[in-house]
């Protein structure tokens, strides 16, 4: 499993090195904070929250630059790598394949795919975190997911939502109100704020239902 | 042979720790209820993204429903979630071409095989009788390769072993090869009954057996191809096949059209020209 390698590996990489290692990737020196809105998220969960038996899949396959950053400060994607990101030989595409890519558990790109598997993986009681984006909840083959997950009370499945209100017509009411109905326990927090992330991914042993976290970020 | 496959995959949840069963309501009642029998409700992109994820925890999912909404409704999960994550699944549909010629156009799939056979990687097999369902059915179980099984309501009147190509009858050298898929073998028999053909049986028509093909034509150079999907889905590689071969083919199956009609599969079978009559029609035509 990627994440019992990752916890295994102890780089000396913190958060503040995220940015050069970014740069190697994107050629940028200067980061363009919408286009990673899932930085925070990631870190937290690979540094903070996954357990080595656990499993992530990265839904929202677009902009990967912030996952690939933090597998290799993680010791999974060779720093060296990131140079030829979207090269024809390069492991690392502007879509994530789980094949060519170390670390990667979830080929995406085509929206809505995700909670599907993740869904399939969590009925076998592994825990499994699944990162998908606001505007991928358009795809509606992610509310067939969420509506089964809720009704079978998939208790080992955690959702997270990296919010940046970038769905075209919006979720009037909220994201959250749409996952409880269906049987979810569902709340917000800052995406950016660490210790929040953190309290509120961390798996919780006594949990009935699936979860899902909504992670406010910057609008893009 | 659906009740076959019942059985089959109820012994196999009970024989194999792996086997997990995906279901989108259809079937679930004759399956019944087993701890690793998955009923997800009327979603089918969801039944194969489920499936992909439980080949990602190491078990070998089974799923099942009608044809349309095995394959074709949820094709890019076929293409995605199993294929391009390089996870494998069995896929058992029933319905095949017109079982359901009364339900109607939604409910008839002619081009389930095709549209399989246009993403890499998947064995297709076309059971002719029940107890090749379920042969093919049971030497699926053990890989993690990705699977499609098409059951039909039309059978054969007896199984034929070995699974590959199996030459049936002989012409004389350089007689017409005729090759029937699956349950379409009793009406060649008929039609061929009294002509110089060779008949051969296919019901694993993905990866095609080319060698097979060739060697069983021989001097000849007529071949015949009946399938009972959308007509020519295996006439690409036929031409593969015989790439080095002069030959001729007629490739005979559902046509390609939009057809309006409801009533029973024997009524769409002999509208196909896929019935003895037309069968031997065609092959008269061809033939010279």
């Amino acid at each position: 499993m990627w994440v019992a390698m990752a916890i295994a590996a102890k780089t000396e990489f913190g958060y503040d090195d995220l940015p050069s290692l970014l740069t190697r990737l994107t050629g940028d020196e200067k980061h363009d904070r919408s286009s990673l809105s899932t930085l925070d998220v990631l870190w937290v969960l690979y540094d903070r929250v996954l357990g080595e038996e656990d499993r992530f899949l990265l839904s929202k396959g677009h902009g990967p630059a912030a996952f690939y950053a933090v597998l290799a400060a993680k010791g999974i994607v060779p720093v060296d790598e990131l140079d030829g990101f979207g090269s024809f030989d390069s492991l690392l595409g502007y879509h994530p394949d789980r094949v060519l890519a170390p670390g990667v558990e979830l080929s995406s790109g085509s929206l809505g795919h995700g909670l599907g598997v993740a869904t399939g993986a969590a009925l076998t009681g592994r825990r499994v975190w699944c990162l998908v984006g606001d505007a991928e909840l358009d795809e509606g083959s992610n509310w067939e997911a969420v509506q089964y997950a809720g009704r079978v009370g998939l208790s080992s499945l955690t959702t997270i939502v990296v919010d940046n209100d970038s769905s075209e017509h919006g979720w009037p009411d909220g994201i959250e109100r749409r996952f409880m109905l269906e049987g979810w326990v569902a709340l917000r927090v800052d995406g950016r704020d660490h210790e929040a992330l953190e309290a509120a991914l961390l798996p919780d042993p006594d949990a009935t239902r699936p979860r899902c976290i909504v992670a406010e970020v910057e609008r893009q | 042979m659906r009740e076959r496959f019942y059985d089959v995959v109820r012994e196999a949840l009970d024989e194999d720790d792996r086997v997990a069963v995906v279901t989108a309501q259809i079937g679930n009642d004759s399956i019944g209820e087993h701890p690793r029998h998955f009923d997800v409700g009327i979603r089918e992109q969801l039944m194969i993204g489920v499936a992909a994820g439980l080949a990602l925890e190491g078990y070998r999912p089974v799923a099942h429903s009608y044809t349309p909404f095995l394959v074709e409704r949820p094709w890019e999960f076929l293409k995605l979630d199993l294929g391009h994550n390089d996870l494998g699944a069995v896929l058992v549909s029933t319905g095949a071409s017109y079982d359901a010629a009364r339900s109607g156009r939604t409910h008839q799939a002619p081009e389930d095989v095709a549209a399989v056979a246009m993403l890499p990687g998947w064995t297709i097999h076309v059971p002719g009788h029940p107890a090749e369902l379920e042969s093919l059915f049971r030497r699926s179980l053990p890989g993690d390769d990705r699977v499609y099984i098409r059951m039909s309501e039309e059978e054969n009147h007896a199984r034929v072993d070995g699974g590959g190509f199996t030459v049936l009858r002989h012409g004389s050298p350089g007689a017409p090869l005729v090759v029937a898929v699956g349950p379409t073998l009793t009406p060649v028999l008929q039609a061929t009954v009294d002509r110089d053909v060779a008949v051969a049986y296919l019901a694993t028509v993905r990866p095609f057996p080319h060698d097979a093909l060739r060697d069983a034509l021989a001097a000849g150079t007529d071949v015949v191809l009946v399938e009972p999907y959308l007509a020519g889905t295996s006439a690409a590689e036929v031409a593969v096949a015989l790439r080095e071969h002069p030959h001729r083919l007629l490739a005979l199956g559902v046509p390609h059209a939009e057809f309006r009609h409801y009533g029973t599969g024997p009524e769409h079978r002999a509208a196909h020209g896929l019935d003895a009559a037309g069968i031997s029609d065609s092959l008269r035509s061809f033939i010279p």
